[in-house]
């Protein structure tokens, strides 16, 4: 038998044409929801089925493929869905922004601004807005239709009443071309400007709720707020403690049990790429250099 | 003035109205005008079709014949059935309210009660946190609700309060037409009374059209200015409500105002 264990990126061309219809539905129409018959993957639910699928949809060997996980290229997540796809079909991966050409991504986008030529797809658990504030399908549906989105603002409402300001802080609502109201995946709400007339095309997909989104290139996306609690992207205060970048987003890492806790960049890329370049932070020791002869 | 002769139009007209559900006529061939400022009770037993045309009136249920018109905000009268249901929806949270009997199917229960006030204005474009506010506030006054429980849901308050509350978020939008169903149906006589007082008042301040469903006649002696009978479906008497409930015509009326316990 000399039949190859795989299809090229798992998928059979079948499926793959149906995902590729959705997608080109789904550009057709920026932020509008289209139902896909999502496959089951080798994978849980919640891991980023719907992104892998789409993924798989629109490789080709020539692409160079990044994945990250919540900004890093190193956690498990984002390592097995690399290797996944470096076995299934053979393409090349990286994990700096600027050599990729799709990037898989859970929660950020990258700090390195994207160009055109590249693709980003979101892995998206809960793909519809209104989902928390009307628990019926039929309605949300109809809600989008028509365009309805009251209720919307009613969650920011709820926000500004209970806290005094929007505290929705990740996964804040966005309206695409003026019409569709869209979630963009729990990115948090840092990374909304960055999908404004975004160069590169921007592709959600959600594999447990089956349901594929996308935003087109140069395409205008807002963020959704009241003119007197205008949209406001949330950054600790503080410099990268590796890289001292004083604009990215950043994680806050516990150190140990006294209370010690450092902020560091959550691009992993973008803050290595710094360190490269000579930027110090408060925290960066030299870079750790493993032993001759240990495996890594 | 412009506004009087619009006046003379009827705010809706229900023409030969008739809905069956399989063999059974729930609602026959129901006819009457409704003019702004006008408050209908539709009186009757469980199962006499109040609640079917209620849902026919307000678009919510298509009728098996007859036609339901309204007058629009902009003075056309149109056949409710012909409008979109963009259109349709839009009505019934600008120009029209629905009060339930039961305030959980009116209101989101989970979010704030200022939520629940403001959300017709949010659907509507309103996009000031502070004067969305600011209104909500001012209705809960209206509706006799402490506006330091602005920010509480309505799951933890009380039958009487959310009854109000709901009104409040019907109302906010300045609507000229009112749908209830029941809207003192399980409340206990004192709140029952309050909240009747409250409507009444709201009614001939805002110029309200209500058209009200009840069983009860004492809610309809006291809100309503006209009052039709139903049985089996159809209407079998109608005309001014004191003249109804105090000389009732037909003999299932006169057994309906019988049946009202000595206070």
């Amino acid at each position: 038998m000399n039949a190859p264990a795989y299809n090229f990126a798992y998928l059979d061309e079948q499926t793959k044409r149906m995902i590729r219809r959705a997608i080109l539905k789904a550009i057709a129409i920026p932020g509008y929801q289209v139902p896909f018959a999502s496959r089951e993957m080798p994978m849980p639910y919640g891991w980023g089925t719907g992104g892998v699928q789409v993924t798989a949809a629109i490789l080709g060997p020539q692409d160079v493929l990044k994945v990250i996980d919540q900004g890093s290229d190193d956690t498990t997540n984002a390592i097995s869905i690399r290797k996944f796809f470096a076995k299934t079909a053979g393409v090349a991966t990286t994990t700096a922004t600027e050599e990729a050409t799709v990037i898989q991504t859970r929660h950020r986008i990258p700090e390195t601004a994207l160009h055109a030529n590249q693709v980003l797809v979101y892995q998206v658990p809960i793909p519809e807005p209104l989902r928390f504030l009307e628990p019926r399908e039929t309605e949300t549906r109809r809600m989008h239709a028509l365009a309805e989105y009251g209720l919307m603002h009613v969650k920011l409402y709820e926000d500004i009443a209970r806290f005094g300001h929007i505290a929705t802080a990740y996964a804040y609502p966005v309206k695409v071309n003026a019409r569709y109201v869209m979630d963009p995946s729990p990115t948090p709400k840092f990374d909304n400007p960055k999908m404004d007339h975004s160069p590169a095309l921007q592709l959600f997909g959600a594999g447990r709720e089956k349901r594929i989104y996308a935003i087109p290139p140069y395409t205008k996306v807002v963020s959704l707020d009241f003119e007197d609690h205008p949209f406001e992207p949330y950054r600790f205060n503080a410099p990268c403690a590796l890289c001292a970048a004083e604009n990215s987003y950043l994680d806050e890492i516990v150190t140990d049990d006294k209370g010690g806790r450092m902020f560091v960049c959550s691009d992993t890329d973008y803050c290595e790429g710094r360190q490269a370049a000579g930027h110090h932070g408060s925290l960066s020791a030299a870079p750790y250099k493993e032993k001759a002869g240990s495996h890594g | 003035m412009a506004d009087a002769l619009e006046n003379d139009q009827p705010l809706l007209v229900a023409d030969s109205l008739s809905k069956s559900f399989g063999r059974i006529a729930a609602c026959r061939d129901v006819s009457f005008s409704l003019y702004s400022g006008e408050v209908l009770a539709i009186v009757g037993e469980s199962g006499s079709g109040k609640s079917t045309l209620l849902q026919l009136l307000s678009g919510q249920l298509a009728a098996s014949g007859g036609h339901v018109s309204y007058r629009m905000r902009d003075g056309v009268t149109r056949d409710l059935a012909t409008l979109g249901e963009a259109e349709r929806r839009f009505l019934f949270r600008t120009d029209w309210g629905f009060v339930h009997q039961d305030p959980a199917q009116g209101l989101r229960m989970a979010v704030s009660a200022g939520a629940n006030v403001g959300e017709r204005l949010m659907a509507v474009g309103w996009n000031h946190y502070g004067r969305i506010r600011d209104t909500a506030s001012d209705w809960l006054t209206r509706v006799e609700i402490d506006t330091a429980r602005i920010d509480d849901a309505p799951r933890t308050y009380s039958g009487g309060m959310r009854q109000r509350l709901q009104i409040a978020r019907n109302l906010v939008t300045e609507p000229r037409l009112v749908f209830m169903d029941e809207p003192t149906g399980g409340l206990d006589v004192s709140v029952q009374a309050r909240l009747l007082d409250l409507l009444r008042s709201l009614v001939a301040e805002l110029n309200l059209a209500v058209i009200i469903v009840t069983h009860d006649l004492a809610v309809a002696r006291l809100l309503s200015h006209r009052v039709m009978v139903m049985k089996g479906g159809r209407v079998i008497e109608t005309g001014l409500t004191d003249q109804v409930l105090d000389d009732p015509r037909e003999p299932y009326t006169q057994l309906l105002v019988s049946s009202i316990l000595p206070a």
